[in-house]
């Protein structure tokens, strides 16, 4: 009965907002988030009051994180949303414990003709039987997003003016980065790669039960320079390659481990020799040899867009220059 | 109807609903189709590929337990990866109880099929070919089965690997046959995986025919409980053509069946020929490791009665010409590297004419050897204990579905 309420009521606001551009009531649908089913727009939720101009609606908070998952240069807007009377938990440096009825919602732009084009919003939805991820396209007009649930492909041209086919992944593939021990999880929202000002302001706002202790930071990817390159380049390996090469994901039988607080020097690459990568290896015998980025397979990988060779496998199709300067330069400065 | 009624019972204690069949047809959309096809799927659903050439530009994903694709035979569904843009594999499947058969892929950028976690899967008449024959630019693994329990693979054939043809790694109860393994570097390949039967296949045109390895540093180590029997190990005379680093560009021109570093392997009644370094290797692990899990010395290898001939007359190996001269022209079919406990290394039936490079420690190379034949093998032949060796008979009932 709550719920046909709820429903009624998005309802309501869903017509306010058609009506009135940028309705400030409205409200986030919650029954979108909890109950079965898949939404076949964006609009369902209620996430936005202007959702062309991603303004999010009341308790839909945006965040930001300390360095960012690299995808082709887009423009990625974050917002979290976390359901009433709930409260999220913070776990050392780890994972916030999001509670049921938590929405993630990651917006992909890039700039075409001077503005800003929405591509993709993606949504992960935490209900009572776990994690969904779901992706949903922008259309041409921008006016409205729907479910893509088999991804898709766009011609699209990178800030850098790179000209890509551009990939929108499919609810599998999804898993591919968000799947752990066989469930999906978040991948972003670590304390450690959040701001102290955003958690505080989480905090005053009722939705994170205390402000973490003694966690670690990544640094900040616009400082990269100003701070020790291992930090850089371990922030780096954290966040775009280690929710898939760490124990329980989908790379996990390559042996590679590439999370932050992974401190064996094997794990991480070094002097550790490939396993199944085919074409990937390049011709050279380990993933990292210290002082060597030249002769290191980690960098190869990155430093391409082949199919079968590139890492990572998804996600991406140009390459991080910047990010594998950094991972390079720690290389090169590792003691051989 | 029976068999659907059938199916549908045997299913439901898993899948409630009754199991549907999705069609999918060749031609415009049909990727989109497809995919759209593979996550929306309930358990017990068949998905059907009509007959026809497919165009695939991306990888496609299969995460939903109890899912049979099935298409009109190996020839008959050609899923065509030649425009493929992204993913690591053709077909990824993460979910258990897949059934996978009677369709092609070709030509995909990375992997064929890879299947990791998926407990209990059926490769059946599954083909993956890269057209162009033998190319270091080839996909690396054709079937790629890893970290999952229960895998049968049955009717397949693999053409053009850059790496291993039919690859299962970091697995248990583990059945290949019936399948062919064609102008890979490495035909079949068990890998750090335990309980496998490998039979009445062909491996030819490979660097090397059916190799069995356990290597260091992986989450799953400990091969062992492998057979091999009944194989037909012919012409692997293929020159290496995998891409430097991998451990399989090690692999020397012309290896009939090796065996690296595992416990407890039996390899009998195959018929091998032309295979020119050795038609059969036992080895230790040549290569620096860091890990006390690892035991780099095979164990309780037990070469049973093989027909070989045409073996060990080209060998990949320095110093050819003066060892073929020692052996009077041509190798013995059995190459020891002679790492081991001579009580618990090796058995050999009698028969099997077999050399000894006569290494002393794990990690020296060729130039150490000091050969001679292989003297009185080392103990008898043993009845080898079969029992849990091979993938679940429950399996097998899936192929005359």
């Amino acid at each position: 009965m709550r719920h046909v309420a709820w429903a009624a009521c998005a309802a309501l606001a869903l017509a306010g907002a058609l009506a009135v551009q940028a309705s400030p009531t409205a409200v986030v649908n919650e029954a979108t988030i909890t109950e079965p089913g898949l939404p076949r727009t964006l609009a369902e939720f209620g996430f936005f009051t202007d959702a062309p101009q991603q303004v999010p609606a009341e308790g839909v908070m945006p965040y930001r994180l300390n360095t960012p998952l690299y995808s082709d240069g887009a423009e990625k807007l974050r917002f979290i949303y976390v359901p009433k009377g709930a409260k999220a938990l913070a776990q050392g440096e780890k994972l916030l414990e999001l509670p049921v009825g938590t929405a993630l919602i990651k917006t992909f732009a890039f700039p075409e003709g001077g503005k800003r084009r929405l591509i993709e919003t993606r949504v992960l939805l935490h209900r009572a039987d776990g994690w969904l991820a779901l992706p949903y396209l922008w259309n041409e007009e921008q006016t409205e997003a729907r479910l893509a649930v088999a991804g898709a492909r766009l011609d699209l041209v990178t800030p850098k003016g790179e000209a890509i086919s551009y990939r929108v992944p499919n609810k599998n593939q999804c898993k591919e980065c968000h799947g752990l021990e066989g469930a999906v999880i978040p991948i972003g929202p670590k304390v450690r790669n959040l701001s102290h000002d955003w958690l505080a302001s989480m905090v005053a706002a009722g939705h994170l039960d205390a402000m973490p202790q003694d966690a670690d930071q990544l640094p900040l990817w616009e400082e990269r320079d100003g701070v020790p390159v291992v930090k850089a380049a371990r922030a780096y390996l954290d966040v775009n390659c280690a929710h898939c090469h760490r124990p329980g994901a989908t790379a996990s039988n390559s042996g590679l481990d590439l999370r932050w607080e992974q401190q064996d020097p094997h794990a991480l690459g070094i002097g550790k020799r490939p396993v199944a990568a085919g074409r990937g290896a390049g011709g050279f015998l380990f993933d990292i040899v210290p002082g060597s980025p030249d002769h290191s397979i980690l960098p190869y990988r990155m430093s391409t867009t082949e199919g079968g060779i590139a890492m990572p496998e998804i996600g991406k199709s140009t390459v991080d220059e910047e990010g594998l300067a950094v991972v390079r330069r720690w290389i090169e400065e590792m003691a051989p | 109807m029976f068999r659907m009624t059938l199916a549908a019972a045997l299913l439901a204690s898993s899948a409630p609903a009754l199991a549907a069949t999705h069609t999918i047809t060749p031609g415009e959309g049909a990727q989109e189709r497809l995919q759209e096809a593979l996550i929306l799927a309930e358990p017990g659903d068949e998905i059907v590929l009509s007959a026809g050439r497919y165009a695939i530009n991306d990888g496609l994903s299969l995460d939903v337990e109890g899912v049979t694709i099935r298409g009109a035979g190996m020839d008959g569904t050609v899923l065509d990866f030649t425009g493929q843009q992204g993913a690591g594999e053709g077909l990824l499947v993460t979910s258990d109880n897949v059934t996978l058969r009677d369709f092609a892929l070709e030509n995909p950028k990375g992997d064929g099929i890879k299947s990791k976690g998926a407990d209990n899967i059926v490769y059946h008449r599954i083909r993956v070919t890269w057209t162009n024959g033998p190319a270091a630019t080839n996909g690396a693994y054709g079937l790629y089965p890893v970290e999952s329990d229960g895998i049968l693979i049955d009717g397949c054939k693999v053409t053009g690997a850059s790496d291993a043809g039919i690859y299962v790694g970091q697995s248990n109860r583990i059945t290949v046959r019936n399948s062919i393994a064609e102008a890979n570097v490495a035909g079949i390949e068990i890998e750090n995986s335990r309980n496998a039967l490998v039979e009445h296949n062909i491996a030819t045109r490979n660097t090397g025919g059916i190799l069995v390895f356990d290597l260091p540093g992986l989450p799953v180590m400990g091969g062992g409980n492998v057979i091999v029997a009944n194989n037909l190990v012919v012409a692997n005379d293929t020159p290496n053509f995998a891409p430097p680093g991998n451990i399989v560009a090690g692999v020397r021109r012309g290896t009939g069946i090796m065996v690296m570093a595992n416990d407890r392997v039996l390899v009998e009644n195959n018929i091998l020929s032309g295979n020119p370094t050795a038609p059969i290797m036992v080895v230790a692990y040549p290569q620096q490791y860091d890990d006390p899990r690892y035991e780099p010395i095979p164990r309780n290898v037990t070469i049973g009665a093989n027909l070989i001939d045409q073996g060990g007359y080209d060998p990949q190996i320095e110093g050819k010409e003066a060892l073929m001269a020692a052996f009077g022209g041509e190798l013995p079919p059995l190459l020891w590297d002679g790492l081991g406990n001579p009580a618990t290394t090796l058995a050999v039936a009698p028969g099997i004419v077999g050399w000894n490079l006569n290494l002393q420690e794990q990690g020296q190379g060729l130039g150490d050897a000091q050969p001679t034949l292989l003297q009185n093998a080392p103990r008898p032949v043993e009845v080898f204990y079969r029992e849990g060796i091979g993938a679940p008979a429950a399996l097998d009932e899936r192929l005359s579905r």
